[in-house]
């Protein structure tokens, strides 16, 4: 194994490890909006999206950008935006 | 210089992790998810920065990526923007599909390097493969395109594992070969159409668990094509979330009591139950009219209103608020016990209620109000039904061990439903048969309005 390959295992399995304790006691409520959030944050694809566009150089490969770029702008923009306003609705009132 | 983006990168890391965490307490959730917001913004940014300063990328690429990234960003905040409340969770589950899909995409479009990038890169198109076509049927039984009812594949098992002797062949083929990017092309193909034989027979009332699931999916393809790519900031995102989802995913199946190994296999939970009026307990439930309700409810000093999947799906939301309010302003003390699974998924009633202007200290959650049956006069139950089954106290039956909602403590019940048909678990409610519970048949929207006319008219 490479040890670059050695470092993003570390990385990899220490996230996984703050991804299961991040999430504890969450009320009910809150499952709906914490699950879109999460799908929020994997719209970090897009990041992939655009280092991916350093290399590609025909039109086959353009296409196939072009697409990845839609999804992911969608699941980051999209998913935070709805997370946002289902969340915008817990505030108290009266 | 490339520090600094390592660093920039590493505390929008930081900001997911933070903002994740924030969002366990209603408090602190909005703040949370604007945090994390804005640490995605910054790694967009620095990315972009990036990409302009090295030069790499071709006109062609460039044009690609930014018209594929403003059409798909419009499209996201159009649809976030637009959407109904009730129809939330087939959209959330659109964007998870759209992930999914991207992170596909990454590991086809990027011709694989090494060994590392070859084997992440099976991986990712695997994954991202089911949880596309996945989390697009998903979206479509909630939405009620795709009927909600488990859907039978014949043959659907050996099919099942025919795909996936394909996809891990394929797969194999293509590490220890040349990395000939057809064959990822087939291990894709493999996992799209396993992603669909994998949620069709899994029923509608199912579905978020399936959609939390297929979520943590997309975050481990996400941190695969992270490896493809080697980039830190998407294995650490995609790592917490497919962490995250998965504890997620158990915490909703809990609170529904289904075993995720029993979700998977499908059958259970229709998601549109079948309307056979006067069903089989017939034979001992009482009808009560809308005028006579409305009087009842009109009369008491103390009303529970409980509300289901039936409120949700006839979008009945704002009927049943307005209800609350006129026998607020009558002085009956109103509140709204929500079951943790009361809904479309989880937590989605108290979204429902509060965009209805539903007063949040009216909105009480299991714990808080099973101890106040016993002091409630009426208790009104609108298109709810496995979760007030007092069956679930017994064991020996599908309900057995699920939190319940104790209506039949309170003085009386009126159950507004559009028949004796049976929720997800398929038995009869025995609740239906106790002599001091009424039935409205109608459909919730239409009921609450009846009601709320005959209370102007008979109570006003």
């Amino acid at each position: 194994m490479s040890p670059l390959l050695l470092a993003d295992l570390t990385v990899f399995t220490l996230a996984l490890l703050v991804g299961f304790e991040v999430i504890s006691k969450v009320p009910a409520t809150l499952h709906t909006p914490l699950m879109s959030g999460a799908n929020a944050i994997h719209g970090v694809v897009l990041i992939g999206v655009m280092l991916l566009a350093a290399t590609v150089t025909d039109i086959s490969g353009y296409i196939l950008l072009a697409i990845a770029a839609f999804f992911g702008a969608m699941n980051v923009a999209g998913g935070y935006v709805v997370t946002d306003r289902m969340l915008a609705m817990f505030r108290s009132r009266r | 210089m490339n520090t600094t983006i390592h660093l920039v990168y590493l505390a929008c890391a930081v900001s997911f992790v933070i903002g994740l965490h924030l969002m366990n307490a209603p408090a602190t959730a909005k703040k949370g998810n604007r945090i994390s917001a804005a640490g995605m913004a910054v790694a967009i940014a620095i990315t972009a920065v990036v990409l302009v300063r090295d030069h790499t990328m071709t006109t062609g690429a460039v044009v690609a990526l930014v018209i594929g990234a403003c059409a798909g960003g419009l499209a996201g905040l159009i649809a976030a923007r637009r959407v109904q409340m009730t129809a939330m969770p087939q959209l959330v589950s659109l964007f998870n599909a759209v992930g999914g899909g991207a992170a596909a995409l990454i590991a086809l479009g990027e011709p694989a390097a090494s060994n590392q990038a070859a084997v992440t890169g099976v991986l990712d198109v695997a994954i991202g493969g089911v949880t596309f076509t996945g989390s697009l049927v998903a979206a479509g039984k909630l939405a009620g395109r795709i009927p909600g009812r488990p859907i039978a594949v014949p043959f659907g098992r050996p099919i099942m594992a025919a795909l996936t002797l394909v996809a891990a062949a394929l797969g194999v083929w293509f590490v220890a070969g040349d990395f000939n990017q057809w064959l990822l092309a087939g291990v894709t193909v493999a996992a799209l159409a396993a992603g669909v034989l994998l949620t069709l027979p899994i029923g509608g009332a199912d579905m978020p668990v399936v959609i939390s699931l297929l979520n943590a999916f997309t975050g481990t393809a996400v941190a695969m094509a992270g490896f493809v790519l080697e980039s830190t900031p998407l294995i650490i995102a995609g790592g917490l979330v497919g962490a995250a989802g998965a504890i997620l995913t158990k915490l909703m199946a809990d609170a529904m009591n289904r075993p995720i190994t029993a979700i998977m296999a499908g059958g259970f939970g229709t998601g549109d139950a079948v309307a056979v009026a006067g069903g089989s307990g017939a034979a001992s439930v009482r009808e009560i009219t809308a005028d006579d309700a409305a009087i009842q409810l009109a009369y008491a000093g103390k009303v529970v209103i409980v509300p289901g999947y039936g409120l949700a799906a006839a979008q009945a939301q704002h009927e049943a608020v307005a209800l609350a309010e006129a026998l607020t302003e009558r002085g009956v003390e109103v509140t709204y016990a929500i079951h943790p699974v009361a809904g479309r998924m989880p937590g989605h009633m108290n979204v429902l209620l509060a965009e209805a202007n539903a007063p949040y200290p009216q909105l009480k959650d299991l714990e808080e109000s099973n101890p106040e049956f016993a002091r409630t006069d009426v208790a009104l139950i609108i298109g709810a039904n496995d979760v007030t089954n007092p069956a679930a106290r017994r064991p020996g039956n599908p309900v057995s061990g699920m939190p319940i909602l104790d209506v039949d403590k309170a003085r009386s019940v009126i159950v507004l439903k559009r028949s004796l048909g049976h929720g997800y678990a398929g038995i009869d409610n025995e609740l239906y048969a106790d002599p001091r519970t009424a039935m409205l048949f109608a459909d919730a929207k239409a009921g609450l309005a009846a009601l709320l006319a005959g209370l102007h008219a008979y109570a006003g």
